[in-house]
């Protein structure tokens, strides 16, 4: 067939261990792309899934080698071709736009000098030509006013405005195959949802085919005709991208499906089992059996082969896709949280602002802060025992911040931070006695950085027992094991290295030691967003079990507004270190009356096909808060008039006790919603 | 890409885990040659007063400069003493005070650098200022001052040999402390209200320990070429003792006719350093700190 322009025939490729054992990343790998198709290749970290994407290029990783096929792209092999003949399909016929634009751009060169430059070496216009492609290339990536944006240098654009300029770069060479590797996952979601757009936009305008690479459905679900779910190494589904997330026929799309938190759903949904397997374990049988819900005793012992099924336009790697198959729909149950707060305070958080901004000598004498618009101000939050409170927002938004000055971490400009209505905690840390400390624990986003790699997972979690509780020999030893099994891992971990453990692992090593404290309230600053998505549910449900144990209290800081749904009582929202709403979840997802809280709910990204995002408000960054009015004024497409740029907008209660700050009237903003 | 990382290891022994980082460091041809260069100087040093042939002082002027015989393997020097003698005790003095300086050196400069990365602020500003003060000095200016102050014995040249070459050891740490800082376990650790003293022992040393044990080695075949120079300027071991420095210094104005009375000792000492530069850049590769990739400061 000549519409086909990526053939992958029996791909296998791999990398010898120290002991001199062939291990594979990819297994056998055969799949087509077709002109002017969009394929979303899907899988958790270590699938394969970008080994795969740059072997399409004709790339192999340092390190790694191919052990058998071939790449074919117009009909000759990628992957035994020589450098030389690669540069020329390179850029010109395969294009790739990578994960973060901003590394991926010179610091140094003009925005407008580096399209050129890869206009240069990909077509062979002159000068003139070239300077006009510029900006039209920039206009088609949406880019305002590319004349002024060609002049700037790459640090002087936004996170959605670099991945614009790649774009713009990949598309330089007019190439038929675009490879995007995970390109919208460090961008915000509003970014996100617009970035997605544009790629959508593009796919349709110029025919190009595009795979992307990601690990997150939601996105593949925007953008892809055909998804190629991969599970270690292997191609374990391939289909139509509306019956595969519709109706997955592989257990462990099904599985997957069905963990991932949605916006509609409160609660939290089942989780999958396990992770998956390290390259070079599974020796024989299914490499999903040990996770499987629908496994028998044969997929422990024969590997099933990727059958196709013609009805359904679908290949499957499953012995048992039939009983899939008369599953009509996914049916996600998920498990309704308790309300666990008491009326009981327990943190008071009044009148809290932060600077960030350098201090002049003076100030610096008398120990002060000045600053007449810091990066956060004005947080009043009241938070019971017991409660999960969120906060989100974009990032920049001052979530984070808040955080590290509840924890003592960042000296506060003005207001107060109370502990159970009676203790006020100070602004320095140096001035927390050991208790105050005790009392708040952190856990952080990325478990590889919150462990210390050269300590034992002992060492790690003794570290809390020891300093605080004094605790040694055998009793802390109990004491460590005791904490293990709470977050389900086994007396043997003990001993390893957290390079020894998977992501899931790290992070419930790292939920361990915070527990390890006996706190009371617990600061989750973006726990789940550096996991898997299969292993995300299963320390959601973890934090969940653990909080109704011991009644902690969480502040769960978080960008993904679908795990937010899923585990918090209560949501604020922050922009640019501003609150904008606050109020139990239910109220704050079900109706968004804050246009800013519209705004993020609409750009939420949902693994289905039929929801796509509402793009309300321009993917504009501000820089810094508004020094007069509302902080949202910059990107409201509801302002008022001239009272949202000079006054600060009241507090408004809803019956329901949702308080919202803005200067329209609660009616009016709730009646816009139906 | 570290690939073998991701498989399962049990917790090893300290001595399994040296005894591994010395075999990946004698798999590469250059760490196996530095290695064996590095060793042989060592246990030379420690066996030649057993070996050497001659008593290294025994003056006899009947034997004054003689060329190299069966007798006299590298002949003999201005005063009729066996060079070979000489030359295989002349690592000894250098060897033993320089391997102190060096310990010293490691031990003040890398604590004092993990000190100011840890602290930072101020106190960081003002000791590295000074560190910078003593960094435009011309060490061996300095050194001349305090060895004709306070002598040349061995008490006075390792702390003043370590104190010197420390300097550029606190920076090292300290740049070394600055990437493990911003990582989340420390912020962890400070936020649990930990002391100083326990961040520092515990989560900072054992991950900036090797990048300043390769520095400290480095430094290590510096403060030898350094040690030698001060020799040679007749300010560090005083005659009859053996030194390759003094050696050099004796026999420089013979050389156009007595050339083996100066080949010996500066064989001697250059490839002792080259064997630790060597074994320096092999630790460093197979601790996976790559100096080709990294300029050192």
């Amino acid at each position: 067939m000549s519409d086909i322009i990526q053939k992958v025939k029996n791909l296998s490729i791999g990398f010898k261990s120290k002991k001199g054992e062939e291990i594979l990343i990819l297994k056998n790998i055969s799949t087509n792309i077709k002109k002017g198709e969009t394929v979303g290749i899907v899988g958790e970290s270590g699938s394969g899934k970008s080994t795969l994407a740059l072997a399409m290029m004709g790339y192999v990783k340092h390190g790694l080698y191919t052990i058998g096929g071939e790449c074919e792209f117009n009909s000759s092999n990628l992957l035994n071709m020589k450098s030389k003949d690669l540069e020329k399909i390179r850029g010109r016929k395969i294009a790739m736009i990578p994960q973060n634009a901003g590394q991926a751009l010179t610091p140094n060169l003009k925005i407008g000098y580096q399209i050129d430059e890869a206009l240069q070496l990909h077509s062979d216009l002159n000068e003139k030509e070239r300077e006009k492609k510029i900006s039209e290339l920039l206009n088609k990536v949406r880019l305002p006013s590319p004349e002024t944006i060609a002049l700037r240098y790459p640090h002087e654009l936004s996170g959605g405005q670099q991945q614009r300029v790649a774009v713009a770069m990949a598309l330089a060479g007019t190439p038929d195959l675009l490879l995007l590797d995970e390109p919208t996952t460090g961008l915000d979601v509003t970014t996100q949802a617009h970035v997605l757009e544009l790629l959508n936009f593009i796919a349709k305008d110029t025919g190009t085919s595009m795979v992307y690479v990601s690990h997150d459905l939601g996105a593949i679900a925007q953008v892809s005709d055909r998804i190629i779910v991969m599970y270690s190494g292997e191609i374990v589904l391939e289909g139509p991208s509306r019956d595969i997330l519709k109706r997955p026929i592989h257990p462990y799309t099904h599985g997957l499906l069905k963990s991932i938190p949605k916006l509609s759903l409160a609660g939290l949904p089942e989780s999958m089992p396990g992770s998956q397997p390290q390259p070079g374990i599974i020796q024989g049988g299914c490499s999903f059996f040990d996770r499987c819900n629908f496994s028998e005793e044969k997929c422990k012992n024969k590997s099933p082969h990727l059958e196709f099924l013609k009805e359904l336009n679908t290949s499957v790697r499953c012995f048992n896709y039939e009983k899939l198959l008369k599953e009509s729909q996914i049916n996600q149950n998920v498990n309704k949280i308790k309300n666990n707060s008491k009326d009981k305070e327990i943190l008071n958080l009044s009148d809290v602002s932060i600077s960030y901004a350098k201090q002049k000598l003076l100030d610096q004498i008398f120990n002060r802060i000045s600053d007449d618009n810091p990066t956060v101000k004005d947080i009043n939050i009241n938070i019971k025992k017991g409660e999960t409170i969120a906060l989100v927002g974009e990032s920049g938004s001052g979530k984070s911040t808040i955080l590290k000055s509840i924890a003592g971490l960042l000296r506060t400009k003005d207001g107060l931070i109370r502990f159970e209505e009676s203790r006020n905690l100070s602004s320095e840390l140096k001035e927390r006695d050991p208790n105050d400390l005790r009392i708040i624990q952190l856990i952080f986003q990325n478990p590889d950085e919150s462990l210390n790699p050269n300590h034992t997972v002992e060492e790690i979690i003794a570290q809390p027992l020891k300093l605080y509780f004094g605790l040694k020999g055998e009793e802390l030893k109990k004491n460590i094991i005791d904490l293990l099994q709470k977050v389900r891992l086994g007396e043997f971990y003990i001993s390893r290295y957290p390079r020894q453990l998977s992501g899931g692992e790290k992070q419930r090593v790292a939920v361990a030691r915070a527990f390890a404290a006996k706190p009371d309230i617990i600061l989750c600053d973006e726990v789940t967003s550096a996991l898997d998505v299969s292993v995300q549910a299963a320390v959601l449900n973890l934090l969940q079990q653990l909080k109704e144990d011991f009644g902690t209290t969480y502040i769960f800081v978080s960008h993904d507004l679908a795990v937010v749904r899923a585990i918090s009582d209560r949501v604020a929202v922050l922009y640019q270190g501003r609150l904008c709403e606050v109020g139990p979840s239910n109220d704050v997802y079900k109706f968004p009356s804050h246009p800013y809280t519209e705004v993020l709910l609409g750009a939420v990204l949902e693994p289905d096909p039929d929801i796509k995002p509402k793009l309300v408000a321009e993917d504009i960054v501000e820089e810094k808060p508004p020094e007069k009015g509302c902080s949202f004024q910059g990107r409201c497409s509801r302002i008022v008039g001239d009272i949202c740029k000079k006054e600060i907008p009241p507090w408004q209660l809803t019956d329901s006790g949702n308080a919202i700050r803005c200067h329209i009237p609660i009616k009016e903003l709730q009646k816009e919603q139906i | 890409m570290k690939l073998d990382n991701i498989y399962q290891e049990e917790k090893k022994s300290n001595f399994a885990k040296v005894s591994e980082i010395i075999i990946t460091m004698a798999s590469r041809p250059s760490g196996f040659i530095g290695l064996s260069i590095l060793v042989f100087h060592v246990i030379l040093a420690f066996i030649s007063p057993y070996i050497a042939p001659y008593d290294f002082k025994a003056i006899n002027p009947t034997l004054m400069l003689q060329a190299p015989s069966a007798e006299y393997w590298f002949g003999t020097d201005d005063l009729g003493r066996d060079v070979f003698t000489r030359t295989i005790l002349g690592g000894r003095t250098a060897l033993t005070i320089t391997f102190f300086g060096s310990l010293i050196a490691l031990l003040w400069g890398g604590l004092l650098g993990i000190f100011c990365g840890l602290v930072g602020g101020k106190t960081d500003d003002i000791v590295m200022r000074i560190v910078d003060a003593f960094l435009s000095i011309p060490w061996i200016l300095a050194m001349l001052l305090i060895v004709s102050l306070l002598g040349t014995s061995t008490e006075v040249l390792i702390p003043a040999l370590g104190f010197f070459y420390g300097k550029g050891i606190v920076r090292v740490a300290r740049a070394a402390t600055h990437d493990v800082i911003a990582k989340d376990f420390i912020v962890s650790a400070r936020a649990r209200g930990h002391s100083n003293f326990s961040i520092i022992w515990n989560e900072i040393i054992p991950n900036v320990r090797d990048a300043i044990l390769v520095e400290g080695a480095m430094r290590w075949s510096w403060m030898l070429l350094g040690f030698s120079s001060l020799s040679f300027l007749g300010f560090g071991v005083s005659p009859p003792t053996p030194d390759w420095g003094l050696m050099i210094s004796n026999a420089r104005g013979l050389m156009s006719f007595a050339y083996w009375s100066v080949i010996a000792p500066i064989v001697g000492l250059s490839s002792l350093i080259i064997g630790i530069n060597l074994t320096a850049d092999a630790f460093a590769k197979a601790l996976g700190i790559d100096r080709s990739t990294k300029a050192p400061v």
